[in-house]
């Protein structure tokens, strides 16, 4: 068991790597009652090409794969796991991203017993034809309640313009027909190639003994048997830099129109710092280039092209990445010309100054420490971040070394005509049909 | 518990300190309460957003939020809500405690002085806002009531509540009307802020790792009202009974919304309450509760089926997304899972983990700072004060046939649905 010691934070953080290779982490929070712990795959939505566990060929499987698999990881020969949980006071969740699949619960009491619970029921698939096919009508509901989602059409309409084959333009929950597809043996496919404990990261966080937590935990897998695994081999078909289009719009049964424009990001392949540094550096100009301190945010919001629903955002993982920025708008046409034009120049000749940059950093710096009060952000954020060699505690003194050159440069490599779409979400003309 | 707040008196003012050590951050919240009225609401729902906009110090949005920025980030939100027929306005300034900073300047004060110069020095043009901001605030307003609307999830509830409670203050929506927004001026808003000042009940929480002497001082100097007239918190019209109500509405959607209203003739503070709340939970308030059980995972009919108490109104309220074609069934089992509870239908083990899920989600709330606040808010509005201790003791000892006797005195209301277009 290895210890950090954060002094200026007043946090200890301590990990060992098991022999069965599962990653953990504990985080001691004396002061809280809630214990909060997250249990990781590195597998998503975008893992749908490779070769499965003890085969030699690449398999395609259906859209929405990993996250069906996520559902049907709750229930079990003896019921449902929910169940499990709520006997000892516990709630108990899951969430499926592009690249991770993570299983939680937060409790008060009976930490120990929940925390077997999880590691338990995550390393015990149990599926069925009968219960997989059950599953398809709830998660064909969750796929409806996003369709009628406008938000939602908005992000992915964006992706879906920037990207022309990459994985990360499916929607994580597949569709209605592709869900239709999906066995029970695919889901042992996916299940025996990606739930090794190798692949997998561990992180409790709360007033917890990490002694305790780590010779639990190390009982716990002991008793199982895994074999050694090597590495998974996933494919991506080569993606074109530039996007997949230029722009697009739905129309929806909605009042108000949304726009967002998305910037398609090159340079995909980093990993550790320079990836860190990337993402500080494109939000660390968007903070200062429209946030709402910024003369154009300003300028957006008095012209009324914006509103507080105006946000935006970059993240970038292995093999894809893009910035997104938009909201709800009266006018998507001129909001997107506006947005274009400020990319376009700052971009060839930025306007960045040092004393913008020292307040973003200011900014970050509590920022930082106002997200360190939630247990769920630490245990998720350092998962991201250590999928890709990254450490979130590294964030802020990476942050802190920034310079207006790196931020200039980092926008200039983004902004490039090519790589900028947009998406419009327009009110249907009710009297046409 | 090992979170008491201390409470001290002043002219118009209570000032809440609750120190504690778990926070990087210290938090502070005041909140304004007046009765939810219709003539006022819209007015009421704007004012926070004009007075976080700029004030006579930083008069310009980007001047005051780089305020902010220089202060490591501190936060300034706005929130508008409502508590049975209450309407509560909410200011919220979070800033990191220096003594996780490099930086040691005290923060804490800074922050104070922030939410007080957003109260008291608003940006004024004589005896009103300034006009451009209002001009603004008022086309953001509208934006954001509509753009609500197109959230079907949020429509739905906002629908059900509306044709529920028709004729009860309850209906009215806590963030406006947007067809009341035009007629609102920057002078007409000014009398709506001095009311606010004046004549509003108001609670100011200092949550963190804080000298609580030192910022009590200092509060009384920085947030200094006039003496008022301790108005006693609205306890709501409830209209006397009538047949159940059904609504259908249809627009170019996939997912149906069956939401469903229940009154429960019981409200925060009551004897019943505490019972009713574990009656909810075996409801629908957790994925062991009978509507996740019944309406998602044995029948498949949905992704959602929950439901949740309006405590100081006495509702329950159902939402879930199914098929239109599977309305009917649906609404048939949802009403069934109440028969269940009022005929006795509870085992033990449901019991026993509501019980259980229950208190472990109050200890959750009282994890996050503004948990903290909204815990002792909630039993400030009620004035029937439940402590902490309290709510846990009565939570434990609820027998069963109590929580069956609050389930008799649950009644349908009014089933909502909003539906595709097909066959319109």
């Amino acid at each position: 068991m290895e210890k950090k010691r954060f002094d200026q934070l007043d946090e200890e953080l301590y990990y060992e790597k098991l022999d069965n290779g599962l990653s953990v982490y504990v985080l001691p929070k004396p002061e809280f009652s809630k214990s909060y712990a997250t249990f990781t795959t590195k597998y998503g939505s975008i893992d749908d090409n490779f070769i499965p566990l003890g085969e030699t060929d690449y398999v395609k499987v259906p859209d929405g794969i990993a996250h069906f698999l996520e559902h049907k990881m709750f229930e079990k020969e003896d019921g449902d796991v929910f169940q499990q949980f709520s006997e000892y006071g516990a709630s108990a969740n899951a969430f499926t991203s592009f690249t991770r699949t993570a299983y939680l619960f937060s409790s008060t009491s009976h930490v120990q017993e929940n925390l077997d619970t999880l590691i338990n029921f995550v390393q015990a698939p149990y599926f069925t034809e009968q219960t997989v096919e059950k599953e398809k009508g709830i998660i064909g509901q969750e796929i409806t309640m996003y369709d009628d989602n406008a938000d939602w059409r908005l992000y992915f309409g964006t992706i879906q313009n920037m990207y022309h084959h990459h994985p990360v333009k499916v929607d994580i929950a597949g569709t209605v027909d592709s869900i239709s597809h999906i066995t029970k043996d695919h889901l042992y496919q996916c299940y025996e190639t990606f739930y090794h404990p190798s692949n997998m990261l561990l992180f409790v966080v709360g007033p917890v003994s990490p002694e305790e937590i780590f010779s639990q935990i190390k009982e716990n897998q002991a008793s199982k048997k895994y074999d050694p695994q090597p590495t998974i081999e996933r494919k991506f078909e080569e993606e074109p830099s530039a996007v997949h289009r230029k722009h697009h719009e739905l129309k929806m049964d909605v009042q108000v129109p949304k726009c967002m424009i998305g910037l398609k990001a090159a340079n995909v392949q980093l990993s550790g710092v320079d990836l860190l540094r990337r993402e500080l550096a494109v939000n660390t100009a968007f903070d200062v280039l429209f946030g709402k301190t910024s003369a154009h945010f300003t300028r957006l919001y008095e012209e009324g092209l914006i509103d507080d629903s105006f946000s935006f955002d970059f993240s970038q993982e292995k093999g894809y990445g893009f910035a997104l920025l938009g909201g709800n708008t009266p006018d998507p046409k001129k909001l997107a010309d506006s947005i274009q034009i400020i990319l376009k120049n700052e971009a060839s000749a930025s306007t960045i100054t040092n004393e913008q940059l020292e307040t973003v950093k200011k900014k970050n710096i509590g920022g930082f420490l106002r997200s360190l009060n939630s247990p769920e952000y630490i245990a998720n954020q350092f998962t991201r971040y250590a999928f890709n060699e990254m450490d979130l505690f590294e964030a802020v003194p990476t942050l802190e070394t920034l310079t207006v050159q790196d931020i200039q440069e980092a926008l200039s490599d983004l902004a490039q005509e090519e790589r900028i779409t947009s998406f419009f979400i327009l009110p249907k003309e009710k009297n046409a049909q | 518990m090992r979170i008491e707040p201390r409470t001290v008196n002043q002219p118009g003012l209570r000032i809440h300190t609750i120190r504690t050590k778990q926070f990087k951050t210290n938090t502070m919240v005041i909140k304004f309460r007046a009765p939810l009225r219709k003539a006022d609401v819209t007015a009421r729902a704007l004012l926070p957003y004009v007075l976080q906009s700029s004030t006579n110090s930083w008069p310009t949005t980007s001047l005051f939020r780089t305020h902010l920025d220089d202060l490591y980030g501190a936060s300034a939100q706005v929130d508008v809500g409502k508590k049975g027929e209450s309407h509560i306005l909410s200011f919220t300034v979070d800033v990191a405690n220096e003594r996780y900073l490099k930086d040691s300047t005290p923060l804490t004060k800074e922050g104070l002085n922030v939410l007080s110069q957003m109260l008291f020095h608003p940006l004024l043009e004589g005896n009103a806002f300034s006009e451009k901001v209002v001009e603004q605030e008022k086309r953001s307003l509208k934006q954001r009531l509509q753009a609500a609307r197109d959230d079907k999830m949020r429509y739905a509830t906002q629908r059900l509540i509306e044709e529920m409670c028709e004729g009860e203050a309850f209906a009215l929506n806590a963030s406006g009307h947007a067809e009341e927004v035009d007629a609102i001026t920057p002078a007409s808003l000014f009398s709506s802020y001095q009311r606010m000042l004046a004549e509003d009940t108001i609670d100011l929480y200092l949550v963190g790792d804080i000298d609580e002497e030192d910022l009590i001082n200092y509060c009384k100097e920085a947030f200094s009202f006039q003496k008022r007239q301790n108005m006693p918190s609205e306890k709501g019209s409830n209209l006397t009974k009538r047949e159940p109500k059904k609504i259908v509405e249809h627009q170019d959607i996939k997912q149906g919304k069956l939401n469903i209203g229940y009154r429960t003739n019981v409200v925060y503070g009551d004897p019943n309450y505490i019972p009713l709340l574990v009656m909810n939970g075996i409801l629908g308030a957790f994925p062991h509760s009978k509507l996740f059980i019944n309406v998602r995972e044995k029948e498949s009919l949905a992704y959602y089926a929950s439901s949740r108490i309006e405590s100081h109104k006495g509702l329950i309220l159902i939402m879930s997304g199914v098929d239109p074609s599977k309305i009917e069934r649906a609404s048939t089992i949802i009403n069934e899972q109440i028969k269940a509870i009022q005929e006795g239908d509870i085992s033990d083990k449901e019991f026993v983990q509501t019980k259980a899920v229950m208190k472990n989600q109050m200890l959750e709330t009282l994890d996050v700072a503004r948990g903290i606040v909204e815990v002792f808010y909630q039993s400030e509005v009620a004035e029937n004060a439940l402590s902490i201790d309290d709510w846990f003791s009565q939570v434990e000892s609820v027998s069963k046939e109590a929580v069956i006797e609050a389930a008799k005195e649950v009644s349908l209301d009014t089933t909502y649905t909003l539906t595709g277009e097909e066959g319109a």
